[in-house]
């Protein structure tokens, strides 16, 4: 439930963006995140709806985009999806030597600023 | 000086400068900016103060009554003639912990959270002003017992250990992979209750974190009885060594996992891209 404290930072950075652009507004905000980020999409959703009031983001869209998780296995240089987030073995030879290529962000991808 | 560039104006006369009125347009800017930069930012200070004076700092992350208060004495009074530790506490409430702690005759701070469920970066800076670090080979920071929030937040520690006690179930990491898998070493740990329980498998939990593609060591332990302690005494002792090796060639390290998110999103230069919009 750490949710709202990210929202807080989330703000900071939105707001910060919509000032040196000099914006109106911000129309749409674009966050990115990942099953093994630890965050709650909805959550942080509920979240932006009490950060927003009153800032320049009051009226924007706000857009959660999950990604898959990809790992990269060290012994067969096979690239795959892990079915779950708990199971991050390679999908060619199940060896457990494996690195993240995706699936941990947590990311302010994109804003859209009324000028 | 010209009108182009925008070189004629100067703090003096910026006041004066009126926008002009254009059509209203929607620019979309690719950001790729971490949403815990703040956090992040503080942790790095943190590692940098810790590391200038030499100390190794460990994070302990579990459920509520795993036994990381346990663990802690237990190390203190196993190690106390072979490395100087002090310890921060985190808890929504009470001295309690702390108050073991000094117990033992070492330096501990409580941070008391209220309600939030997790440590951060700018608790740690706040809790650092209280720990001589000169007098200390290792800062243990014990965290709010919570198998959530917590792994999200780097402080500015150097290793992150896990705990699970055999209480608390052998599916703990398939339940909970986030926290597991940012372990750095697992602790399995009350084994002297092993026998009561019937149910524990601790071969069965070592897939299960195993499934996490963790490289960490897994050590089945008991602080009560001592049995398994040593290997764990041996990891720690081996920290720290390798620790004041690279705080010499003045070298860094952060947890494995910060390490591995660090290095794959590294910073995308900003991007600004304007859209028609209807």
């Amino acid at each position: 439930m750490h949710e709202l404290s990210l929202c807080a930072d989330l703000m900071d950075q939105v707001t910060a963006l919509a000032k040196t652009h000099q914006a109106e507004k911000v129309v749409r905000i674009v966050v990115k995140i990942g099953p093994l980020a630890g965050v709650e999409p909805h959550l942080l959703e509920s979240a932006f709806t009490i950060s927003c009031a009153g800032t320049l983001a009051e009226e924007a869209e706000f857009i959660t985009e999950s990604l898959p998780i990809r790992v990269l296995c060290n012994v067969c240089a096979a690239e795959t999806e892990a079915p779950r987030s708990n199971h991050l073995l390679c999908g060619e030879c199940a060896s457990a030597n494996t690195q993240l290529l995706s699936g941990d962000e947590l990311i302010l991808a994109q804003v859209e600023l009324l000028n | 000086m010209c009108n182009t560039c925008g070189c004629n104006v100067t703090d003096g006369n910026r006041h004066l400068l009126s926008i002009p009125h254009q059509q209203k347009s929607v620019t979309a800017i690719t950001v790729l900016s971490n949403l815990l930069k703040h956090n992040d930012q503080q942790a790095d200070q943190n590692r940098a103060s810790i590391e200038s004076h030499g100390v190794l700092a460990i994070n302990l992350m579990s459920s509520p009554g795993s036994g990381k208060t346990a663990l802690l004495e237990a190390t203190i009074q196993k190690l106390k003639h072979k490395l100087s530790i002090a310890v921060i506490e985190g808890d929504l409430e009470t001295e309690n912990d702390a108050d073991r702690i000094r117990a033992q005759g070492v330096q501990a701070y409580q941070i008391t959270t209220g309600t939030a469920c997790h440590l951060d970066a700018h608790l740690i800076q706040q809790a650092l002003t209280h720990i001589r670090l000169d007098e200390i080979d290792v800062l243990f920071i014990e965290n709010v017992g919570n198998l959530v929030c917590p792994a999200s937040f780097d402080l500015g520690h150097h290793r992150n250990v896990t705990l699970l006690s055999v209480t608390e179930g052998d599916d703990k990491p398939a339940k909970y992979p986030v926290m597991f898998r940012a372990s750095d070493v697992m602790l399995i740990t009350k084994t002297d209750l092993l026998p009561y329980l019937g149910d524990f498998s601790v071969e069965k939990a070592i897939r299960y974190q195993h499934e996490l593609a963790s490289q960490a060591p897994v050590l089945a332990l008991s602080s009560r009885s001592g049995e398994g302690f040593d290997a764990w005494l041996q990891w720690l002792e081996q920290e720290v060594s390798q620790h004041k090796i690279r705080i010499q060639q003045q070298q860094s390290i952060k947890p494995t996992i910060q390490a591995e998110g660090q290095q794959l999103h590294q910073q995308e230069p900003v991007r600004f891209r304007p859209v028609a919009r209807a």
